[in-house]
C-alpha cells in the first residue's frame, strides 16, 4: 500500500471495473495452424501489459489482430467496449511499433515521426514541437535528417519507437521495442516510457523477451505458450505463485520436482518424490486429492545451503556440489543428491570468493520452509 | 595484369562497336554529296601520305548541319518524335503501372508465371508482332469487325495509318521495358510499409500516395527512360503503322538514307539524334546511380 494510503492500481481485482480490450475467445488459424487457440484475456485502461513467451508463440499475432492487420477467425475484440470486427486500422484509437520497425525508407528521421501527426492535419508548429520533443526523448536530434538506411539498428528501433508514440494513442502497441538498445540506454527508456505513461494515461500492450524488463514495467504480465496464455498476473505473483509448471520454469529459474502428494489436512500436503528422500511438507490453497501427481517448484533462492542439517528445517536433503555458477553478487550452487536429482540453490556472495565455504564435492546440506515453493498440479 | 586486361575489354567492345561507327558516321557528315559509290567525298587514301590527310580534313566542314538548322522539316520530326515518344511513355507509363503493381500484389507463386507472360512476346519476331497489328487495326481488321458486330459502331474506324496506330504499336512493343523495373521496385517494397501507414492514420489510397508510389519512383523512371529513349528514334513502327502526317525522325533518317541516297544529310541527322538522346541516357544513369546509393 503506498505511503498516501492511495488505492493501489489492480482494476483487475475490482469486478466492475470494464476493460479497455477485451479478447472474448479469440481463434486465428494461418491455413490449418492455430496461431492462436481460444484466447481470453481482458486488458484495462492505463495498464502496462507484458507479453511474455517463447518465439512463434502468437505474440506478434496477437497485436496485429489489435492494431487491425489480422482478423480473427473466430472470437472477438473490443476495444473499449466497441466491436473492432469492422473498424479498419486507420480507424482504431490504436498505434503500432513494428517489431520489423517498418520505417519509411524514403523519409527522413523527421519525417518518419511527423509522418501520423501530418495525417491528422496538426497545424506545423504544433508538429514541429511534438517531433523535436520525440527526437529528445529518443535522443536522435542529431539525426533528424538522415534516412533509415542511414543509421545504426538500434536508432532506428528508436525512431519506431517515437513514430509510434508522437500521435499520444490512448492505445501502444510495443513489439519488442528495446530489444536492441544496450542496457544503460534500455534502463533509461524503461524509465522514460513508464514517466509518459504515468502523466498521459495510456495503455501500453508490450511484447519482450526480456523477464527482467517485464518485471521492472509491467503492472501485468501474460505468459503464452503455443498460442495461449498460460497465466496473467502481477509480476510479483507470477514470480512467486506461478499457476502451472510451464510458467514456473519459464520465468526465472526454478528448482522442479515431481512427487505425488497426499491429502491437504490444512493445507498442508507431503510430497513423495523419491525413494529414501524424506516427504516434502509443503503450504497450498489447490484442493489436491490424496495421490496426486504434482510438481513442485521452489526458486533458488529459497534453498538454503549449508554443511549440517539445520534443526528447525522442515524440509531438508542431503547431497554434494556439483557446480558453482559465480554471477558477482550472488552463487549458484548446483547440489547433487544421491537419487541423481540436481538442487540448485542461490545464495549472496557476502564475502570475497576466496572464502567462499564450499567448494565442489562437499557434502553439504539443501534446506527449505514449508511456505518456500508451490505445489502445482501436473 | 590479368586486372587491366579485365578492365580493357569493355572499353575495347565500346571502342570497337560504338567509338569507331560513330566516328564513321561523324565524317560522313562532314563529307558532302558525291555520285560515287559510296555516295560521298572525301575518301581518306592512305596512300598519298600527310598531304593526303591534310588535304582530306580541309574537304570536311558543317555544311549538312547548317542545312538541317535551313530546312524547317528536320526540326519539325525531331519535335515531332519527341512529342509522340513522351506521350508514348506516358501512355506506356499508365498502362504498365497498374500491371507491374498487379504483379507485385499477386500471391507469390503467381509471379513467375505473369513474369513469364510479360516477356513471351519477345519471343516472336518484332516486325511480325508490327504487323500482326495491321491486321488487328485496319479497316477490316479485327477490331473493327468485332467493333461493327457488337453494333456500337456503324462505320470502321480508321485507326491504321494514323498517330494513334503509332502509339498503339510502341505502348504495345516497349511494355515491358516499362513493366520490369515498376514490378522489380515494387516487388521490394515491405508490406509491413503499408501498415505502418494505415497504422499512423492514412487511408489506402493515402498510404499509396505517400508509401507506394516514392517508393516505386526509381522504377517509375527507369521504365520512362527505357522507353523513351528508343521511342524517339524509332523507325518501323511509324512506318508500318503510321500514315503520311505521321512526322518521326527514324523515318526521315531512312528516306534520307534509301530514297535520297543522300549519306552526309543522313549522317549529320543522326548524329543530331544522338546528341539529343545523350541527355535522357545520362539522366537515365544518374537515376540508376542514386537507386544504387539508396538501396546499399
Ligand atoms: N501470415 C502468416 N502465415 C502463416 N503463419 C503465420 C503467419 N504469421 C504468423 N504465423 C505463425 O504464427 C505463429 C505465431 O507467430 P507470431 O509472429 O505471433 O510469433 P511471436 O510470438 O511474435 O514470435 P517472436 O517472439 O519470434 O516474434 C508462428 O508459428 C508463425 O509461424
Ligand atoms: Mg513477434
Amino acid at each position: 500500500m503506498p505511503a498516501n494510503g492511495a488505492p493501489i492500481f489492480a482494476p483487475w481485482d475490482d469486478p466492475d471495473a470494464k476493460p479497455l480490450i477485451r479478447f472474448e475467445n479469440v481463434t486465428k488459424r494461418f491455413g490449418d495452424f492455430t496461431a492462436i487457440d481460444n484466447l481470453t484475456l481482458d486488458i484495462y485502461e492505463r495498464e502496462f501489459f507484458a507479453l511474455l513467451g517463447p518465439s512463434g508463440c502468437g505474440k506478434t499475432t496477437m497485436m496485429r489482430m489489435l492494431a487491425g492487420f489480422e482478423t480473427p477467425t473466430e472470437g472477438k475484440i473490443f476495444v473499449g467496449g466497441q466491436d473492432m470486427g469492422p473498424i479498419a486500422p486507420n480507424q482504431r484509437p490504436v498505434n503500432m511499433m513494428f517489431q520489423s520497425y517498418a520505417l519509411f525508407p524514403h523519409l527522413s528521421v523527421y519525417e518518419n515521426i511527423a509522418f501520423g501527426l501530418r495525417r491528422d492535419g496538426k497545424p506545423k508548429d504544433e508538429i514541429h514541437h511534438r517531433v523535436e520533443e520525440m527526437l529528445r526523448m529518443v535522443r536522435l536530434q542529431k539525426f533528424a535528417k538522415r534516412k533509415p538506411h542511414q543509421i545504426s539498428g538500434g536508432q532506428r528501433q528508436r525512431v519506431a519507437l517515437a513514430r509510434s508514440l508522437a500521435k499520444e494513442p490512448k492505445l501502444l502497441l510495443l513489439d519488442e521495442p528495446l530489444g536492441a538498445l544496450d542496457a544503460k540506454l534500455r534502463e533509461d527508456t524503461q524509465f522514460e516510457l513508464m514517466d509518459i505513461q504515468e502523466k498521459t494515461g495510456t495503455t501500453f500492450v508490450i511484447v519482450t523477451h526480456d523477464q527482467e524488463e517485464a518485471m521492472t514495467v509491467a503492472s501485468r504480465i501474460a505468459v503464452m505458450d503455443e498460442g495461449k496464455v498460460m497465466q496473467v498476473s502481477t509480476p510479483d505473483r507470477i514470480y512467486e505463485f506461478p499457476d502451472n509448471a510451464y510458467v514456473a520454469d519459464f520465468i526465472g529459474d526454478v528448482n522442479l520436482i515431481e512427487g505425488r502428494s497426499s491429502a491437504a489436512i490444512d493445507e498442508t500436503v507431503q510430497i513423495e518424490w523419491a525413494e529414501g528422500q524424506q516427504a516434502i511438507t509443503a503450504q497450498t490453497q489447490r484442493p489436491i486429492a490424496a495421490g496426486q501427481k504434482v510438481f513442485y517448484a521452489i526458486r533458488p533462492e529459497k534453498v538454503t545451503i549449508s554443511p549440517d542439517r539445520p534443526a528447525d528445517a522442515v524440509n531438508a536433503a542431503q547431497g554434494k556440489i556439483l557446480d558453482i555458477a559465480y554471477l558477482g553478487n550472488l552463487s549458484t550452487y548446483h547440489v547433487q543428491l544421491p537419487t541423481g536429482q540436481v538442487i540448485k540453490s542461490q545464495m549472496a556472495n557476502t564475502r570475497r570468493i576466496s572464502r567462499r565455504p564450499y567448494t565442489w564435492e562437499d557434502q553439504v546440506w539443501v534446506s527449505w520452509t514449508k511456505t518456500g515453493g508451490s505445489v502445482l498440479e501436473g | 595484369m590479368r586486372r587491366y586486361l579485365v578492365i580493357a575489354l569493355p572499353y575495347l567492345w565500346l571502342l570497337g562497336l560504338f567509338l569507331v561507327p560513330f566516328l564513321i558516321v561523324l565524317k560522313i557528315s562532314l563529307s558532302d554529296l558525291n555520285l560515287s559509290i559510296p555516295p560521298y567525298m572525301p575518301q581518306l587514301d592512305p596512300s598519298a601520305g600527310w598531304e593526303g590527310l591534310k588535304d582530306f580534313f580541309s574537304q570536311l566542314d558543317f555544311e549538312n548541319f547548317v542545312f538541317l538548322t535551313e530546312d524547317d522539316l528536320y526540326w519539325k520530326a525531331y519535335l515531332s518524335s519527341l512529342k509522340i515518344a513522351v506521350v508514348a511513355t506516358l501512355l506506356t507509363l499508365c498502362v504498365g503501372y497498374p500491371m507491374a503493381y498487379g504483379m507485385a500484389r499477386a500471391p507469390s507463386e503467381w509471379r513467375p508465371t505473369l513474369m513469364m507472360l510479360v516477356i513471351l512476346p519477345f519471343w516472336t519476331s518484332f516486325l511480325i508482332r508490327v504487323y500482326s497489328w495491321m491486321g488487328i487495326l485496319s479497316n477490316e481488321g479485327f477490331l473493327n469487325q468485332f467493333l461493327l458486330w457488337t453494333g456500337l459502331i456503324s462505320e470502321p474506324l480508321v485507326i491504321m495509318n494514323t498517330t494513334t496506330a503509332v502509339y498503339i504499336g510502341i505502348v504495345y512493343t516497349y511494355l515491358p521495358f516499362m513493366i520490369l523495373p515498376i514490378y522489380s521496385a515494387l516487388e521490394k517494397m515491405d508490406d509491413s510499409l503499408l501498415e505502418a501507414a494505415e497504422d499512423l492514420g492514412c487511408s489506402r489510397l493515402q498510404a499509396f500516395w505517400l508509401v507506394t508510389f516514392p517508393l516505386s519512383k526509381s522504377g517509375i523512371i527507369a521504365g520512362c527512360f527505357l522507353v523513351l529513349i528508343p521511342s524517339i528514334g524509332e523507325f518501323v513502327i511509324p512506318s508500318l503503322l503510321g500514315g503520311s502526317d505521321t512526322l518521326m525522325i527514324g523515318k526521315v533518317l531512312w528516306e534520307e538514307f534509301f530514297n535520297n541516297r543522300d549519306w552526309p544529310v543522313a549522317s549529320a541527322v543522326a548524329v543530331i539524334l544522338l546528341a539529343i538522346l545523350v541527355i535522357p541516357i545520362i539522366l537515365f544513369q544518374r537515376n540508376e546511380q542514386k537507386q544504387r546509393e539508396a538501396d546499399g
